[in-house]
């Protein structure tokens, strides 16, 4: 523990702000968000429902909605995945699926069916974006030829701000965790947006990573530094050096950038093993030796500076020097030590690189890892098979994301379905460890709560659209997600819902002014309202809750109900048809 | 509700009841794993606790860990004191850091351990240590105390949650292996009733409603694993859970504006106080274990300053619960534990904080089958030797407060990997118990 002092997170100072500055922050802060939910309701979508209701008249028949190809649909093609745009795709799709299929064999699992294709909507759309499609999205996707689903769909969410925001708020997790952090020298939000504009534009994965750990300046003008930063120890004991803790930036890179977790090292060697040694951890460190924070300069290097650490069964402190702890050759012989490390971290020969973020990326579209935990993968492998044909890919094209991304969801498992047929036998919790059925998990609180809203909406929040609106969806979101119940970083364990949810779902405020009669802001009212049949109005609801059809027990069920009650209350019916989708496992589960 | 096969089970207590005869029915419950080995053996009558067990716990967990010295360990006049000074209490020779004057009034009816030694000195995994006894593993997440609580103990007849986390940070008490049905039921300052228990809508409107949800859960159940509610969503077992809360008159225990305005003014005018007096009250209504943070220890700076502050929060409602639950008799039937994640430092920094340790800091325990007015170890005064007098395991705590409980702290149960684990390895305390 010879570290426990000064490896401690801080307290913000308490008086940072004067509290007359603080309560004037706090009304005009309050002033303006008023004004934008005022605003917003002012300028809520007077959008012509019926538009979307128009082309219920001929909805393709849900037998047929699925995907048709089991393997992989339209990418699977020669003509286009051969060509140009996404070269070498086909082969990296069925070298991947027939990892999984020897896999499966081997396993005795017969795989589920393909799900349809509005389930990999939704999942994609959870995944990239944290919401469900919008009633209007699935309408557009249905014009698509089955074929061309998967691509349309992932280009139009690709071009979407929401997807640059909601995986740079996931990944920003791996990368700065979700403490608030030194405030002083600390700007999450700034660091979430600047990686949500990296996403945005596509840039390489690898190119990214080194400017996490070689970025040097001011926390507000350099979004990337605080990467760095949050690591600081404002209230250093030890003041020789003030700001980014060495310890903590090795653990950080190690974890989110190889899949590694050797920072148990910190205070001893490998127990399960003696493939690390606590010298191999900080040997890492010392590569922050020299990171330091001045003012008005922020983060900059310092190489002369050395870092010394006290080893179990020694009397001293001693300086360690700053090495790697597997293929040194990969390490450049000069430079300043970030540019060296990073240089290390993201070259290509560096195969872990590559399976963290397969594994990460992976486990955002899944929910579950490839590889479990998230941050631990063996070094030495095994690996699953899939894994190292996917870095391969990853590695070969640049660490091009949106490609990774592509390359996973028309993957074989990815369009398998939760369930089996209904005449066969049900899948098993085998199916879902080994991919042989898409696995069951959790949605995420702020899934739930994105998913609430936009259900509620029909037309699709989108970032550009809808910006006012969006801050009165985020200003909703906060209070749902906390009540909810964050998860945290330790996001991917498997859990089961919990009582204060249920709570919030059944009789809280959220669902309650999403479904009660509202004409302008609910989509509960407008259905019930607009659509020429009951028929529409069930189909409707269901494809905009659960972006699916109701099966034929659920659409006569809905129908007779709301057929039993006289026109005046109708609203108050539909207020109850709405309050079940919600109040389901369906929709608050990925599936 | 009644197509759902799964009523009201774990801490609620319907499967306590019958814990036994459905685990012989394994295979069919999802809870077969949890065969308990210990069953096979009656409990040994010499082991346990005389008089009636305890039957609940409160946790004062002090997140961020509190000082020794500010608070149960002051060492008045010593180097490292910093000019902490040391009250007397109604225990004989027992002093206590100044501040806890309502505290000294009760110190006859509590014990402190000063000697509690731990490896862990990060917060998060010193959390984990502190909450379950053990240390982080990465094979397996061991249930909180609460959680074995109420695994081990009968709660038939309890309708509202009986593992309770009350301003929960992020480390809300968990089941681990036990299964999240075992994770504390979370709340926030009982200065709101309880968010969301109240049904929006009339009962007939609610079953008519719940009616349809079978409809739609069928439709989702048709092709995925059988007893997929109870062995992995727990979706309509925790609605259930929640729908028996709504409905029951127990739920009035989250209700402190049912106390007397002078019971509430005793606890003091904060979340933690409110915490307290909820904990009080659900205590009597059957709780199994509430645990209620107070955060904010974690004093890098100005050490003397915070701690002042959080010691005010802490001094009236410490004595409030200690005499409120002598007052309506479950102190013999109550454990309280006090303290934090480990202790700080002797020495104070540049900043005049003090920094993490976990070599030698109190814990506090109370009530249900420990004796009062003892201290178990010391800590040197001077600051200079690092290894307390009779070191003391947080794991011997655990061990010793589900010994006061009427659990054996030796019975294994068998973890999801098929891994036998006993639930604490520590040893008893006997020099505690009553």
């Amino acid at each position: 523990m010879e570290r426990a002092p000064d490896s401690s997170q801080t307290l913000p100072t308490p008086t940072r702000l004067g509290p007359f500055w603080r309560n004037a922050l706090f009304l005009s802060l309050c002033a303006a968000g008023l004004g934008a939910v005022g605003w917003a309701y002012l300028t809520a979508d007077a959008m012509p429902a019926s538009s979307l209701l128009s082309s219920l008249q001929s909805p393709k028949s849900p037998a047929t909605a699925g995907v048709s190809d089991s393997s992989s649909p339209d990418l699977s093609a020669e003509g286009k995945a051969g060509s140009g745009e996404y070269p070498d795709l086909a082969t990296t799709l069925r070298r991947v699926n027939a990892a999984f299929e020897t896999q499966w064999t081997e396993a005795g699992l017969e795989p589920a069916p393909p799900a349809p294709s509005l389930t990999v909507a939704r999942r994609l759309s959870l995944a990239l974006t944290g919401t469900i499609p919008s009633l209007e999205e699935v309408r557009a996707l249905e014009e698509i030829p089955e074929e061309e689903r998967l691509t349309w769909w992932l280009d139009h969410l690709f071009q979407d701000r929401r997807h640059g925001d909601y995986l740079a708020e996931r990944l920003a997790r791996a990368c700065v965790g979700v403490e608030d952090g030194p405030f002083i020298i600390y700007r999450r939000s700034r660091f979430v947006t600047w990686l949500s504009d990296q996403l945005m534009t596509n840039r390489p994965y690898d190119d990214l990573v080194r400017d996490l750990i070689t970025s040097k300046g001011l926390w507000t003008s350099e979004p990337a530094v605080n990467f760095i930063t949050v690591t600081a120890n404002q209230a250093a004991v030890d003041a020789k050096k003030k700001g980014p803790d060495e310890v903590k930036l090795a653990a950080r890179v190690t974890r989110a950038f190889l899949g590694l977790r050797i920072d148990c090292m910190e205070c001893h060697d490998d127990k399960f093993g003696d493939r690390w040694k606590q010298e191999d951890f900080h040997q890492l460190a010392a590569f922050f030796a020299g990171t330091d924070l001045a003012p008005f300069v922020g983060v900059r290097d310092h190489d002369q500076n050395t870092y010394e650490f006290r080893f179990n069964g020694e009397l001293k402190p001693r300086p360690v020097e700053a090495k790697v702890p597997f293929e040194p050759e990969l390490l450049p012989a000069d430079g300043p030590l970030r540019a060296r490390l990073a240089a290390w971290v993201t070259a290509p020969e560096n195969r872990s690189f590559a399976r963290a973020a397969v594994n990460r990326v992976w486990t955002l579209l899944f929910n579950q890892p490839l590889v479990d935990p998230i941050d631990d993968i063996p070094l030495d492998g095994p690996w699953p098979g899939a894994m190292e044909v996917l870095a391969d890919d990853f590695t070969a094209h640049g660490y091009d994301l949106r490609r990774l991304i592509r390359v996973i969801a028309a993957s074989r498992p990815y369009l398998l379905d939760s369930r089996s047929l209904s005449d066969g036998p049900p899948v098993t919790d085998a199916h879902y460890q080994s991919f042989a059925a898409f696995p069951l998990t959790r949605l995420r609180p702020e899934q739930v709560a994105g998913s609430l809203l936009q259900a509620s909406t029909l037309k699709t929040i989108d970032a550009d659209s809808h910006i006012l609106r969006r801050f009165m969806r985020y200003g909703q979101q906060n209070d749902f997600v906390k009540r909810f119940g964050d998860l945290g970083e330790d996001e991917f364990t498997d859990r089961g819902g919990t009582i204060p949810q249920r709570l919030l779902m059944m009789n809280g405020k959220v669902v309650d002014e999403r479904t009660q009669e509202n004409l302008v802001l609910n989509a509960s009212t407008r259905l019930g309202l607009l659509s020429p049949t009951l028929e529409a109005t069930v189909e409707t609801a269901y494809l905009s809750i659960f972006t699916r059809r109701p099966t034929d027990a659920e659409r006569d069920y809905f129908i007779t109900q709301l057929q039993n009650v006289p026109e005046n209350r109708r609203n108050r019916a539909m207020e109850d048809f709405y309050w079940v989708l919600m109040n389901a496992t369906e929709f608050s589960w990925n599936h | 509700m009644t197509t759902n096969p799964s009523p009201f089970s774990t801490c609620g207590g319907a499967d306590h009841t019958s814990r036994r005869r459905l685990l012989k029915a394994a295979g069919c419950s999802g809870l077969a794993w949890l065969t308990s080995l210990g069953d096979v053996l009656a409990l040994d009558a010499e082991k346990a606790p005389r008089g009636k067990p305890a039957k609940s716990v409160i946790f004062l967990y002090m997140a961020g860990a509190p000082s020794q010295l500010e608070t149960f360990d002051p060492h008045p006049g010593s180097p490292i004191a910093y000019g902490t000074e040391a009250i007397a209490t109604a225990a004989k020779g027992i002093q206590i850091a100044k501040g806890l004057e309502q505290t000294a009034t009760v110190m006859g009816d509590v014990s402190l351990v000063r000697s509690v030694v731990s490896k862990e000195g990060d917060h998060e995994r010193a959390t984990y240590n502190i909450k379950t006894g053990f240390r982080p593993n990465p094979s397996v997440v061991h249930p909180s105390i609460g959680a074995v609580i109420c695994h081990e103990l009968d709660s038939s007849g309890v309708e509202i949650p009986t593992h309770i986390s009350i301003l929960p940070n992020r480390f809300a008490a968990r089941g681990g292996y036990l299964g999240a049905k075992y994770d504390a039921f979370s709340m926030y300052d009982p200065a709101q009733p309880v968010p969301d228990v109240s049904p929006r809508v009339s009962d007939a409107r609610q079953d008519k409603r719940l009616e349809a949800l079978d409809v739609v859960e069928a439709a989702f159940q048709a092709g995925r694993p059988a007893h997929l509610d109870d062995n992995r969503t727990l979706h309509r077992d925790t609605m259930a859970r929640a729908r028996r809360m709504m409905t029951s008159d127990q739920v009035k225990a989250f209700d402190i504006s049912l106390e007397p305005e002078a019971t509430r003014a005793a606890f003091g005018d904060s979340p933690f106080g409110r915490g307290c007096l909820a904990a009080l009250r659900l205590v009597e209504a059957g709780a199994r274990c509430i645990e209620i943070t107070l955060p904010g220890w974690d004093t890098h700076i100005n050490n003397h300053e915070l701690h002042a502050k959080h010691i005010a929060t802490l001094d009236p409602a410490f004595a409030a619960l200690i005499l409120g639950l002598k007052e309506r008799g479950l102190f013999d039937s109550t454990v309280v534990l006090w303290g934090g994640e480990f202790g700080r430092t002797p020495k104070l920094n540049a900043l005049e904080g003090r920094d993490h340790w976990p070599n030698g800091f109190t814990l506090a325990l109370a009530g249900g089958g420990f004796k009062g007015g003892r201290v178990l170890g010391a800590t040197d005064p001077n600051g200079e030797n690092e290894h307390p007098d009779n070191p003391v395991g947080v794991d011997d705590i655990h061990a010793t407060i589900q010994h006061a409980l009427g659990i054996d702290p030796a019975t294994e149960l068998m973890t999801p990997a098929g891994r036998p684990m006993a639930l604490s390895d520590g040893k008893l305390l006997h020099e505690l118990l009553a």
